[in-house]
């Protein structure tokens, strides 16, 4: 399996982390980086990703099952996070999450047809006091209405960048 | 900074927030950025530790263990090579101060894990970063790459000799690993789930090694200790409860926000005058003082001293600092399932107590919240909850049992309220106030 040489760069610093005995240890953070650039944690990311710690192809997807953010399928090309935990419910993080359903269509961890978009229902994401919050892939949004949500999915859809959209600021950077 | 600051901060751990660029090394060093670490360098383990142990710091992940005391307990002389682990899985319902110390401040989280590292003899710190926080990864890489330029960091730290390396690690999106024993098992590169203890870190943690694992906001803290001062800093606090803490305010107050005020601040002070009040002038109804895995209070039992052992006292915790404010019109039977669907879907199946625990009383309370309860259930919903108490490998079975338990006793009359088929009595009241 290829990949980048950004990502093979990446790797390589990975590895360098960690005692040459205990390559293991750069799994977690490989298997993440490279789903990012693969779409998915696919079979044959796993062998490879292996074959490159020094661990068998189960134990590998033993540990991908455990971690949310390790998808097995391909998420859209945005993946939609939205916080319902206590403190974004307490600030209207159901209604948000409602709103994002209605919109897209989708529910929790479905993917559009089209692959633009997907939805997920996450956990506390670490922006409790500026709550409702959300993630668009990475991309921190606090503070987040039903209709900034509308805007941003709009705008998004009609193919401008996150930090193009002046109406709703991504304010992780 | 996500919120304003407040003229009743005192700010230690935050005072360089706001500086302009006040992530970089320049503007850390212009500030006593690593003289802290200058002064660590000139002094022994043993005068390291007992100095944390002066200034009366105690853990900021929740449980609140004395610091310096946890240093203490690490087998300095062991052959094995010693190890820094910063825990930066943030991820506590209520919780977000870590980001903000590592966005703002990444270099005074580099200078904490390099004076622990000092007094353990330790060569290599790590930092595990909840995947979530990827910005922060990166820019954790950067300060780190600029504190190797700068000879901080490396095989000759500020010219003594000495060596630290530091790096990052990132998470993949796990609750559970948020708990030392699970992160120790995720950076090994395994399911998170945890280990039996004893031996603790200090003895057998990174590698099976000793190891210091704290904190960002412990680690933060240890930095101006040795910058200001310990005496300085254990005078901010209340007696046995050091220095300031950062308060993350969430939930039904006119100002939510994270703000950085003296231990044993009163909770009724942050509320109404840090935070401006309950929203819309509503009533109190009842907090959750650290996060979520704590017990709540109810408004009249919210004037008390925001420190581990006044919080203790009252059977509740201090926690990570979550505080999460909820207002006359919340529906308690909502919230509760909330945060047992939270514990339901990050337990990680290793205990059975918890696996099931959680996922019954999901099943209890989402029937209840849906009017379809019995008054068995109230008890069953109780009794289930003690049940799982101590009778796991991590404390994450107690996180979600002990707030149950308060929220059954301390509101028995709204569990009754949806009772006989009744929906939830709140829920169009929450509704039209959330819009």
């Amino acid at each position: 399996m290829t990949f980048s040489p950004a990502l093979e760069a990446r790797f390589e610093k990975f590895l360098a982390k960690y005692p040459a005995d205990r390559k293991r240890s750069a799994l977690i953070p490989m298997l993440i980086y490279a789903q990012d650039e693969v779409g998915s944690i696919t079979d044959e990311l796993i062998q490879e990703l292996a074959r490159r710690t020094g661990t068998t192809p189960m134990q590998v997807t033993e540990v991908v099952g455990f971690y949310s953010m390790l998808q097995r399928k391909p998420m859209g090309k945005y993946h939609v996070q939205i916080c319902t935990n206590i403190s974004c419910l307490l600030r209207g993080g159901d209604e948000l999450w409602e709103q994002a359903c209605k919109k897209t269509g989708l529910g929790h961890k479905q993917v559009a047809a089209d692959g633009s978009f997907s939805l997920e229902e996450v956990e506390c994401m670490g922006a409790c006091s500026w709550a409702p919050a959300m993630q668009v892939n990475y991309d921190f949004y606090h503070g987040v209405t039903p209709k900034q949500l509308d805007v941003l999915l709009d705008s998004l859809a009609a193919g401008k960048k996150p930090e193009e959209i002046a109406e709703v600021k991504k304010v992780s950077c | 900074m996500y919120n304003q600051p407040h003229p009743l901060e005192v700010k230690v751990l935050t005072r360089r927030f706001g500086l302009p660029n006040s992530r970089s090394i320049d503007t850390y060093m212009a500030n006593d950025g690593y003289t802290g670490l200058k002064k660590a360098l000139e002094m022994t383990p043993e005068q390291i530790v007992d100095y944390v142990k002066l200034s009366g710091l105690r853990g900021r992940g929740g449980a609140g263990f004395p610091t310096g005391l946890k240093w203490s307990f690490v087998p300095r002389t062991s052959p094995k090579p010693k190890y820094i682990m910063v825990n930066a899985d943030e991820s506590e319902p209520g919780t977000c101060k870590d980001r903000l110390l590592i966005e703002n401040d990444p270099h005074q989280v580099i200078e904490g894990a390099m004076i622990a590292g000092l007094a353990i003899n330790a060569e290599q710190g790590y930092i595990y970063i909840r995947g979530e926080y990827r910005y922060l990864i990166e820019l954790m890489d950067k300060a780190i790459e600029e504190a190797y330029a700068k000879g901080v960091l490396g095989e000759n730290v500020m010219g003594t000799g000495k060596r630290f390396h530091f790096a990052t690690h990132s998470g993949a999106g796990a609750y559970e690993c948020g708990e030392e024993s699970a992160l120790l098992e995720s950076f090994e590169g395994k399911r998170g789930n945890p280990r039996i203890r004893p031996p603790f870190p200090a003895v057998a943690g990174v590698y099976q090694s000793p190891t210091i694992l704290n904190n960002v906001e412990t680690y933060s803290a240890v930095a101006p200790i040795f910058q200001q001062g310990a005496e300085y800093f254990c005078g901010l606090g209340s007696p046995k409860n050091g220095g300031t803490r950062l308060f993350c305010v969430s939930g039904h107050v006119e100002r939510p926000g994270v703000y950085e005020l003296p231990m044993g601040t009163n909770l009724l002070k942050i509320i109404h005058e840090v935070a401006g009040g309950v929203r819309g002038g509503k009533k109190l109804k009842a907090v959750i003082p650290g996060g979520s895995s704590c017990p709540v209070l109810k408004a009249d039992e919210c004037d008390i001293n925001m420190d581990f052992d006044s919080l203790a006292a009252a059977k509740s915790m201090l926690g990570s600092g979550g505080i999460v404010v909820m207002d006359e019109d919340t529906c308690i039977v909502k919230a509760a399932l909330r945060i047992m669907r939270f514990y339901a879907h990050e337990s990680c199946g290793w205990c059975i107590p918890c696996r099931e625990g959680t996922t019954w009383l999901r099943k209890l309370l989402q029937r209840f919240h849906d009017g379809m309860g019995t008054r068995s259930d109230i008890v069953l919903i109780g009794d289930l909850s003690k049940n799982m108490l101590g009778r796991t490998f991590c404390p994450l079975g107690d996180a979600a049992a002990m707030p149950t338990i308060a929220f059954v006793e301390k509101f028995r009359d709204e569990f009754e309220a949806h009772l006989d088929g009744k929906p939830c009595p709140k829920e169009n009241i929450s509704r039209l106030v959330a819009a």
